[in-house]
């Protein structure tokens, strides 16, 4: 049900296993890099392969709301405050391995294992994808979506950030006065 | 003979850059850099999310993402401006030397 886009699966298999493997690259250079600023960099190649994922999986909107909110919108934030909080001093000191650290890390991988064992386990394969029209995820059937069966929790989350909005004014104005 | 890729293959995906972001905010000190991670884990859940819509021929998953991508930018407007309050008021974001509330 997902050959909308590409005709050939060859392909489809070409473009998921580039963009999964540069997202897990960057992903891990984000997490590895001692400079904040490399790592909002690497950071922003992450959100652009997971962008290129998603249009495997036929969600065009989700795709270009990935690349204009996140590795436009938040990023561009974080990059700005990453430059006015300048951090010489951060990273200039050697970061020490302490034992916590590597215990929370491997409890963490252990956690991956267990989800990699809950996926790869018969349960997921056998889900088949129902039969009948095949969503293409447009902005067309998102907005239909959007604006009718889900319009009041859409409402809500216009609220939502306007309190973020205003809650950001009130946080960023309290030194002043 | 080649077919379309397996929906596990989305969800081993999704859950290795969850994996990468938790050990992120585990292992690293700076909260720029923390809160970075958790918006890789956040993408991962998104991914996990898109996936399983598609799996399932049902849109809801994309609507699940687009309220996780609103919900992600006011985390970002608000946790962005405490960080830059917590450097006015102690002079770094190293999440180990942030203690005010240790009493």
């Amino acid at each position: 049900m997902s050959d909308i886009g590409f005709i050939n699966p060859l392909f489809q298999w070409a473009v998921f296993l580039a963009a999964a493997v540069l997202s897990l690259f960057a992903s891990i250079m984000m997490v590895t890099r001692r400079n904040p600023i490399h790592s909002a960099l690497w950071l922003i190649v992450a959100f652009f392969s997971l962008a290129v994922i998603y249009l495997t999986l036929n969600a065009q909107f989700i795709a270009v709301a990935q690349v204009i909110v996140y590795a436009g919108a938040i990023m561009m934030l974080i990059i700005f405050v990453i430059m006015l909080i300048h951090l010489e001093s951060a990273f200039v000191r050697r970061r020490k391995l302490s034992g916590a650290k590597v215990i929370g890390a491997f409890i963490t991988v252990i956690l991956f294992l267990e989800v990699a064992a809950a996926v790869l386990s018969n349960g997921c394969k056998t889900a088949k994808a129902a039969t009948g029209a095949v969503l293409t995820g447009s902005v067309a059937e998102v907005g239909n979506s959007l604006y009718g069966k889900y319009l009041f929790p859409f409402e809500i989350a216009s609220i939502l950030l306007l309190i973020g909005i205003v809650g950001a004014v009130v946080l960023a104005r309290r030194g002043k006065d | 003979m080649l077919h379309g890729i397996p929906t596990s293959f989305y969800f081993a995906l999704s859950g290795a850059l969850f994996t990468i972001g938790a050990i992120g905010v585990i292992t690293r000190r700076n909260a720029i850099i923390v809160f970075m991670c958790i918006e890789l884990m956040l993408n991962g859940v998104n991914l996990t999310f898109i996936a399983a819509g598609n799996m399932l021929n049902s849109i809801d998953g994309m609507i699940f993402v687009f309220f996780i991508m609103t919900v992600a930018a006011a985390e970002a407007a608000i946790g962005l401006a405490i960080f830059v309050l917590l450097f006015r008021l102690k002079g770094t974001v190293n999440v180990d030397e942030i203690n005010l509330l240790k009493g």
